[in-house]
């Protein structure tokens, strides 16, 4: 085996096996051992799929069409399944995004990690096999003692969980790594610790690591190569500093431009449209539809790799031509007065069934201004959040609106303050009744405070203009609509009652950065227009100076700072606040 | 660890052991308040007033109705059972051999649908849309929507009358002897049962399995290069039992009920052509008891099906304090 063969993908395609229609096709990748190609697409690019290949893997109802896979001289793809089974694991190893539904809940972690050294007759003895346990732990910093490897899944925490992963992956030395946005859940400084390890354990071991994710920032910070799929194609490949400082395909500018980035000024910019499924796609290139710079050609056939310059390459038949999506830069609030305050906290504490996990929580939301309220999960953001939407029902303090005093639950508030405060929940998928046309959704409000049904209607068709969408949406069900569009459904939804304050939990966490960044849009036009005081829930830091003019940080319960994003993400007081900041990755520092 | 999981059945044994008291409370006022006269029943349309009047002080039915509730639980706790209207012998002597022989009935239809129903289900979750599924799938839906007496009345026109003459038809078994001493006899009755329990349980553990080999968790034992024999038992199963227990717990308390309408059937002895007969002679001593241990059977296999749930469920076992 030559020293640099690690993986090499040619001319890779797999089909929907029931019509034959490509999920991903045309993919030419290759990685050295050593290093880690970060591959990046949003949700239905085909990423997965392609790095399920790698071990020859493929999910129900999709199948190859053609194509080889060399995990250093084996090709993969034409094992049968006795020698598949025995390179999965082996040779070429798989980490997967969810470590709690990947971990098998029955089963001790002990036990989890020396089957997998059973199965590839990995150490010879079962003494050389614990050894071997106890060293794979302690190089992805658990402890050894053999009390902890009899703990089952979910006595781990989410980043200890995923640390087992590694070690299962690391376990039998293989010469490839497939990892499948490994840290997507994780909390940022678990995320650094864990981004640490890959990094290191890829190095000492020269394994050549395929790491599939959606977050560039995570992509710039640990990889040395890029690839970007769109549309189950790989648009563009280079380096990493040559792909981030150069972006050459106008989807490759796009995502660069719509990535919140915490050492970044620039405020983000979204792109409309979507990616189509498979089948739907259009002739030619895929991403035509939504491209400024699209002209007949390119609707003909999709293009060819045109080379950039160094080891980069696009497939766009202007890659060469330098033109830049306009990037939005972030207002400077300083001289401007703040608003007047809206909702008023004071000295809020709340918990559940008895554990207190709020204390004692000051905070000013203000009219027509944004307060970004950012912690990590259980930091306590979102019973705050619910504790004002009335949602929430064990809670003490003072919640004031426009210095009434509110209820405890949105049960017992009255009438106008219940309408006065909107709430948008985090998951669009699961927030919009399936059964009901989206227009009923909406207009649901409206009608229980007795609108006819034509007012009701029209006011309908007037919010929805305001999310931006189309009369005729208001007939469409929920599943007929993608998540960016179910979202700015919600938010109409919020709207038609005709808030003061909007509530946004999480709202774009579920969301592809693209349509993230449309959404960010949005809501800060909504709230300019409407004099709208918004409170924005997020664990996504990076996002903050793009959305708020203010922010608040969570910790165990408690607020640690409070002031302008501008001043603390740019220059934060507090050592939490500090070390969040630094943990969380960064394009714009990786390539300085 | 150990104590807690003993500390947890006994407060469920507990917990039970209420249900009871009050399905007692309710069989009692159900009964009693019937507005049929035990003693009329049985003397009949010329009994004078007075002898019904002793008849009806000689059962005890003209103390208030909590004495004669006082008396009635008293009895059962202190073994006592009382004594049949009908057969004017002790409900312990007259009842105990029929349960025995319902009870074996059951025990031998459980035996043989539990393995059954998980193997067939768990193979047509593997199998999923392929030949075995699809026939098996549409076995079960038409053994479910038959009732167990038309099962019955088929497995006899096929086995014992019309086609072949190979079992018999009726089970003759002289009440106190040994169930197992008529094995023909008990062939059909078992089959009935099987046949009505497993299409169920073998659809559920389908469903089960099925969900369990979509997991994240098999995927990735797949991934990580175990074999099919190991994905399947050692990943898949113990993930996928634990729903299948509910389901099956469930079904062997229907059974309990169910059994009435097949012994009926094959004229087997046991409690539920003796609960059939003591209905129409108003026997109440005897349809309480019945009562009680049918809701009893429904109490214990559901206990045993938690605590089975809680023993292979790591998340749920660790969780008890």
């Amino acid at each position: 085996m030559s020293s640099t063969a690690g993986l090499r993908i040619v001319d890779l395609r797999l089909n929907v096996a029931a019509t034959g229609n490509d999920i991903v096709d045309d993919i030419n990748l290759k990685i050295e051992r050593g290093r880690v190609l970060g591959l990046v697409g949003e949700s239905g690019s085909g990423k997965t799929t392609v790095g399920l290949a790698v071990l020859s893997h493929a999910r129900r109802g999709v199948e190859v069409a053609h194509g080889q896979i060399f995990c250093g001289d084996t090709e993969v793809l034409g094992l049968d399944n006795e020698a598949k089974r025995k390179i999965r694991g082996g040779l070429v190893s798989y980490v997967p995004q969810d470590p709690a539904s990947s971990l098998n809940p029955a089963l001790k972690i002990g036990m989890q990690l020396v089957e997998v050294l059973e199965a590839h007759d990995f150490g010879g003895s079962s003494e050389a096999r614990k050894a071997r346990i106890k060293e794979m732990m302690a190089e992805v910093l658990l402890p050894t003692d053999d009390e902890y490897l009899e703990r089952y899944p979910h006595q781990l925490s989410g980043g200890q969980q995923q640390r087992v992963g590694l070690a299962m992956a690391f376990a039998c030395r293989p010469s490839v790594i497939v990892l499948d946005e490994p840290t997507t859940g994780l909390d940022v400084s678990t995320q650094e610790h864990v981004l640490k390890t890959i990094r290191q354990l890829t190095r000492d071991h020269g394994v050549a690591a395929l790491y599939i994710t959606h977050d560039l920032a995570v992509i710039a910070d640990l990889a040395d190569d890029v690839a970007v799929m769109y549309s189950g194609r790989v648009v563009e490949q280079g380096e990493v500093t040559e792909i981030f400082k150069n972006p050459a395909h106008p989807y490759t500018r796009h995502l660069v431009a719509a990535a919140p980035d915490i050492a970044s000024k620039k405020s983000i910019v979204g792109l409309a449209g979507r990616a189509e499924s498979p089948g739907k796609r259009p002739v030619g290139c895929a991403f035509a539809p939504r491209c400024e710079l699209a002209e007949d050609a390119c609707r003909v056939a999709f293009p060819k790799m045109v080379p950039v310059g160094g080891r980069q390459a696009a497939a766009c038949i202007k890659a060469n031509q330098k033109a830049s999506v306009a990037a939005g830069w972030a207002k400077t609030m300083s001289t401007r007065t703040l608003g007047e305050p809206a909702v008023e906290l004071v000295s809020v504490s709340a918990g559940y069934s008895g554990n207190a996990v709020v204390h004692d929580v000051s905070l000013t939301i203000r009219k027509g201004e944004c307060l970004a309220l950012v912690g990590e999960s259980g930091s306590g953001k979102t019973t705050v959040s619910r504790a004002i939407g009335g949602l929430h029902r064990e809670w003490t303090g003072s919640i004031r609106l426009n210095g009434r005093e509110l209820k405890t639950v949105a049960r017992q508030r009255a009438v106008a303050d219940r309408l006065a405060i909107q709430y948008v929940f985090q998951n669009p998928y699961g927030s919009l009744n399936p059964r009901r046309t989206v227009g009923d959704s909406i207009a649901r409000p409206l009608i229980v405070d007795g609108k006819s049904k034509h007012d009701a209607r029209r006011v309908v068709l007037d919010v929805l203009d305001k999310v931006s969408l189309p009369g005729p949406y208001a007939n469409k069900y929920p599943d007929q609509l993608s998540g960016g569009e179910r979202q700015r459904i919600a938010i109409a939804r919020a709207l038609v009652s005709e808030p003061e304050v909007l509530v946004c939990d999480e709202v774009t966490s579920a969301l592809d950065v693209l349509v993230q960044a449309a959404i960010v849009d949005l809501l800060g036009d909504l709230r300019r227009q409407l004099g709208l005081a918004m409170l924005f829930v997020t664990h996504n830091l990076p996002l903050v100076r793009s959305i708020a003019d203010e922010v608040a940080v969570m910790s165990e319960g408690r607020i640690v700072e409070v002031g302008m994003s501008e001043s603390v993400i740019g220059d934060p007081q507090q050592e939490y606040t500090q070390s969040l900041i630094s943990a969380t990755p960064s394009i714009e520092r990786s390539m300085r | 660890m150990k104590a807690s999981i003993f500390r947890f059945v006994l407060k469920r044994i507990a917990l039970g052991l209420l249900t009871l008291f009050i399905v007692s409370l309710l069989i009692f006022a159900v009964t009693q308040a019937l507005p049929s006269d035990p003693a009329e029943a049985m003397l009949g349309r010329e009994a004078t007033p007075e002898t019904l009047e002793a008849l009806r002080a000689d059962f005890g039915l003209d103390k208030p109705i909590v004495v004669q509730y006082g008396n009635w639980l008293f009895g059962i706790l202190s073994g006592d059972l009382g004594t049949s209207y009908a057969t004017s012998i002790p409900v312990s002597e007259y009842i105990g051999p029929r349960v025995g022989a319902s009870f074996f009935l059951l025990l031998i239809a459980a035996i043989g649908s539990i393995p059954l129903s998980i193997v067939v289900g768990a193979n047509a979750a593997l199998h999923r849309d392929r030949k075995f599924d699809t026939a098996s799938s549409l076995i079960s839906l038409i053994l479910a929507a038959m009732p167990e007496f038309v099962v019955g009345t088929i497995l006899t026109i096929v086995f014992s009358t019309t086609i072949w003459q190979l079992l018999p038809a009726v089970t003759y078994l002289e009440v106190g002897a040994p169930p197992w001493s008529d094995l023909q006899g008990l062939t059909l009755p078992v089959l009935t049962l099987l046949l009505a329990v497993t299409p169920y349980v073998a659809r559920v553990m389908r469903a089960a399995m099925v969900e369990v080999l979509e997991s994240d968790y098999v995927e990735m034992a797949r991934l990580k290069g175990m074999d099919e024999r190991t994905v399947l038992w050692r990943h898949a199963m113990p993930n996928a039992v634990g729903p299948a227990f509910q389901v099956i717990a469930l079904n062997l308390a229907y059974l309990a009920g169910g059994v009435i309408i097949v012994e009926r059937l094959f004229n087997f002895p046991g409690i539920g052509s003796a609960l059939a007969d003591a209905v129409r002679s108003r026997d109440l001593p005897v349809i309480q008891f019945l009562a009680l241990i049918i809701a009893g059977v429904y109490i214990l296999t559901n206990l045993l099906a938690d605590i089975g749930t809680v023993l292979v469920t790591p998340r749920l076992r660790t969780r008890l304090k």
